[in-house]
Parts: structure tokens; sequence; C-alpha cells
């Protein structure tokens, strides 16, 4: 247990976050194994091959900030948004468009982020879980989420909160059961359904989108 | 996945031009493509990116006919108030599929073209006749519960996954495609094939041919219509064995009867022997009954799929006994 604690003890003497370290741990991997699919048009990712075997522009407005990527046909937006554009609020569950923890909007409705090439997204308009609360002042379905303890663990909220305010503004949800089916696609583990059917009641009660 | 090279396609012909050369794709809404790609089943080596295409509108035209451009996503197709209102089976069958997500994604062209998911076909360590034409078929002497009982041949029994084709098929759809060669026009009985000796060729269309629209014919007795979709898990999930019926009674008799089935085939299943019992007689159970059987007279049930034939049957009879007490 000492041992535990003065590991935690010198790594936050570094200043190392738990996401730096496993970035960090990634591309050590990467070097030795394989070329990473991204490219960054401005900064590289130190240390690694950088080999982009067919390169796409891609042009995109994410969470209101337009941002101009090279990356390799083959990366996903849920990975541009990820490992590109270091937003790691949108989640990586199944990534075949099972669970539903890569929920994202693009023009305002909720889609698999996983299942989309970032290729496909020129011009788009994205807005993931870091781009729905204003500042400090979270968005309602956040607020709402928080308010009725609708996750346990937390990994599939921000693809439920997006497909949620999504679902909200569908606007095809109108009883307990409709909401329930609309929001199939996204997979809770810890069982929080019944807390998120009513974070979502409440805002679509109060109409806060 | 295999390194492509990835062509954003400016209109059909420009499309068509890019999707000419071997082992190329068109891309839409790419919620099958991907996942397929990321498995190594689909190894395309040039993507044709078709969403900029002018393939987005639902248009009624003079006479009458609902015109579905290719690229019209599954929820906006489902929820299109002449859809829903008019052709409420066709609606059903599009919000039984997949999730809220994925009909956000998908569109009618790639839904046309859905693979599918028999395990074996997902699963690159087995062979399979339609991923691997000549390595055999694991389903047929394997797990079977989800696989086909209607069509199948000795090379293969994966069903058709769709619900939206389902649908199609009972409406009589039309398949607009354009090609190199000009435009041509597909009746949707016509569009999908058996697996026969060939379970790898699934369609009729051409490799560099373009969906570009979907033609619903006018059948004003279609607003008395139903999908059911019965399944192991209440959303979210593939048919074990589905209904599309669409009837037209009038004076306690049959008129009119459109009947497919889906789950169970190894294409979107028009039951055209369902139609003929249907067709003149009297509105009541014991047609159903005597439908459903005939529906289901040629099915040839697998080690683990019995079930799926009174299953069927009994599915068709309910959404028969539904639409045909519709006022």
């Amino acid at each position: 247990m000492d041992d535990l604690q003065n590991q935690d003890e010198k790594s936050s003497g570094r200043g190392s976050t738990r996401r730096e370290f496993l970035t960090q741990i990634t591309v050590a991997g990467a070097g030795l194994s394989f070329a990473p699919l991204i490219v960054n048009t401005e900064t590289k990712v130190p240390g690694s091959q950088l080999s982009v075997i067919q390169p796409v522009n891609v042009t995109m407005v994410v969470n209101g900030t337009k941002q101009t990527l090279t990356v390799d046909s083959r990366v996903t937006l849920l990975d541009a948004l990820r490992d590109k554009l270091m937003m790691p609020g949108t989640k990586k569950g199944c990534d075949h468009g099972q669970c539903g923890a890569c929920t994202v909007l693009v023009n305002g409705r909720r889609i698999n982020s996983c299942l989309t090439f970032a290729a496909m997204c020129e011009g788009d308009e994205i807005t993931t879980i870091e781009g729905l609360a204003h500042g400090d002042g979270l968005h309602p379905m956040q607020a709402a989420f928080v308010k009725h303890d609708a996750f346990q663990c937390g990994y599939c909220t921000p693809g439920q909160i997006c497909s949620a305010v999504g679902l909200v503004k569908e606007g095809h949800a109108k009883t307990d059961t409709e909401i329930r089916e609309l929001m199939s696609g996204n997979i809770c583990r810890c069982g929080a359904y019944q807390n998120i059917l009513e974070a979502i009641k409440e805002v679509q009660a109060v109409k806060l989108i | 996945m295999e390194p492509f090279k990835f062509i954003r396609a400016q209109d059909n012909n420009n499309a068509i031009a890019a999707a000419a050369v071997a082992d190329a794709k068109f891309i839409a809404g790419g919620t099958n493509i991907i996942d397929l790609m990321k498995l190594n089943i689909e190894k395309p080596h040039q993507v044709v990116d078709i969403n900029a295409l002018k393939l987005d509108k639902i248009e009624t035209l003079s006479n009458g006919t609902i015109r579905i451009g290719a690229l019209v996503k599954n929820s906006d197709l489902a929820y299109h108030p002449n859809i829903s209102k008019n052709y409420p089976v066709l609606s059903e069958a599009l919000l039984s599929g997949a999730s809220a997500q994925l009909r956000n994604m998908a569109s009618v062209g790639g839904n046309l073209l859905q693979r599918t998911r028999c395990p074996y076909f997902y699963d690159t360590s087995y062979p399979c006749n339609k991923r691997e034409p000549g390595s055999g078929c694991s389903a047929i002497n394997g797990y079977n519960r989800n696989n086909a009982v209607l069509g199948t041949s000795d090379k293969c029994i994966a069903t058709h996954p769709s619900d939206m084709c389902v649908a199609m098929a009972a409406l009589g759809a039309i398949i607009h495609v354009q090609g190199a060669k000009g435009m041509r026009s597909i009746p949707f009985a016509d569009f999908h094939l058996l697996p026969g000796k060939t379970p790898s060729i699934e369609t009729t269309l051409k490799h560099g041919e373009l969906i570009t629209a979907v033609d619903i014919p006018v059948m004003s007795f279609a607003v008395k219509s139903h999908y059911l979709k019965v399944r192991d898990r209440a959303s979210y999930e593939f048919a074990l064995a589905s209904a599309a019926v669409v009837l037209d009674v009038q004076g306690g008799r049959i008129q009119h009867a459109r009947v497919a089935l889906g789950g169970v085939g190894t294409k979107p299943w028009r039951s055209t022997v369902a139609e003929k019992v249907l067709t003149g007689a009297l509105n009541n159970e014991q047609t159903y009954r005597t439908a459903a059987e005939a529906a289901l007279s040629a099915a040839k049930p697998y080690t683990h799929n019995a079930f799926k034939i009174e299953l069927a049957k009994r599915t068709l009879v309910r959404a028969l006994t539904t639409v045909g007490g519709m006022s």
C-alpha cells in the first residue's frame, strides 16, 4: 500500500494526468508495432512515425471551432475527435455501432461517430459532450443527469446525454415507452435506465432545450 | 482495415466514373460497410462518398407515386407524413430497425444492400460461401438458430437482415439505378437474389451501378397496413420473424392482400402464395391461418431454427388479425 501511494505521489509530482499517461504508453506501443492513422498538420505527436497511407483533408466545425485536419482515410470521426482533436469526452465502447457510447450530434442529429469516417464530415457541424456546456454552466440535460443520478460508472454518459439531446430535438418521444424505445441505441451496463428516463422527462417537461 | 483511397463525388456521373474501378464501393451512411471494413470482411481499395449527390428528396410524382431518393435517411423516410399516414407498414418497418442514431445515418439505398448478420459471415475464422466463395457454409451444420428457413440452398442459409426491405417487397417498390450505360428500373422482387450456388452475389445490381431512387407505387388501401417484428429483445435487434401486411377488406371479404416476411428468408420474402389464399376469402382467423400455413409450406428447418416456422406463422396471423380488424 505504501509503495502504491508512493507511486501515485511520484506520478502527481511529475504532473502527469491519467490521460497523458495513457497517451504516452499508446504512442510508445504504436511506435513499435504499427503506424498511427492520424497526422496533425500543425503539431505532430512526439515520437510517433506519423505515416498516413491515404491522406484526406477535411474541414469541420467542432463545438463551434473550425478545424481543418489531414487524416488517413480509415480514421473514424470518433478517433479523430479523441486522438486528433484531443477531446476524449466522446467514448469508444464497442466501436461497431452497438452500444452508443460514441454518440455525437452532427448537424444537430445524433449519430454513432464510430461508424462514420472523419473524411465524410466535410463541412459538418459536430457537437460533442465538450460542446454542450456554456463555460461552467451545465447544459440542461447534463444538469438533469446529475440531479437524477442518471449514471453510475459514467462511461456511457456522454453518449447518453448527446443521444438524449438529439431525442428531445427530434420530438417523437411522448411516453415513457417511446423514450425508452428511442434511447435503445445507448446501452448502460450499470443499469441507470430508470434515472436516465427521469432526467430526459424533466428536460422535456420544462422545454429546456 | 485495409487502406483505401477516399473520393468525394460531386454528382451522379462523377460517382459512377469513380466507382468503375475494381474494388471500389460507394459509401452513404456507412453504418454497415464501415463495420464490415473494420472486420476485414469488406476490403474496398477505393471508397466513393456519395453524400454530396442530390438524392436526398422525397417527392410525390403527378401519378401519386412516391419517389424516395437513395440518400434519404431511414429516420426521415419513417417520419415523412405521407409515409407514416398512407404507408404505415413502411414507417413501422423502418422504426423497428436498428437504433435512432443508426436510422439518422443509414440511407435507403444502403439499406437495400445490407449484408447478412449470419455469425459465420462475420467471423473470418470460419468458412463462408458468401464471404469466400467455395469455402463452404459453416451455418448449415453449425449454430443456425438465427438462419433462414425459406429460400435456402446447400451453399448458404443466411437471412436477409433488413426490415425496410420486407415492407418494400409487400408494397411492390421499384428501384432506379444509374450506371455507365444509362439508367434502368428493377422491380423489387427481381432486385435481391436467392443464394443458389452463388451466395456472394446478392442483388442484380452491376458493379459500379448507383441506386438513385426507390418508387412506392400508389396503393390506396395501404393505409391499412402493419409491420410486426418478433425478436429476442424488445428493441435494437434483428428479427427472428417479421411480417409486413397490407389488406383491403370490403364487406367482410379481402379484396386485395400484400404479404411479405422477414427474418426467415434468404431475401425479403414476398409471399404470393399467402396473398392468393387471402384474396377473395372471408376476412377471418381461419383464412389468416390458412394463409400462414401456405406462406411457410416450403420452409425447411435446420438443427436449431425449426421454431421459426411456427413463430413466422403466428407472427403473420397476428399481423393479419391487426390489419383485418382495422376500421
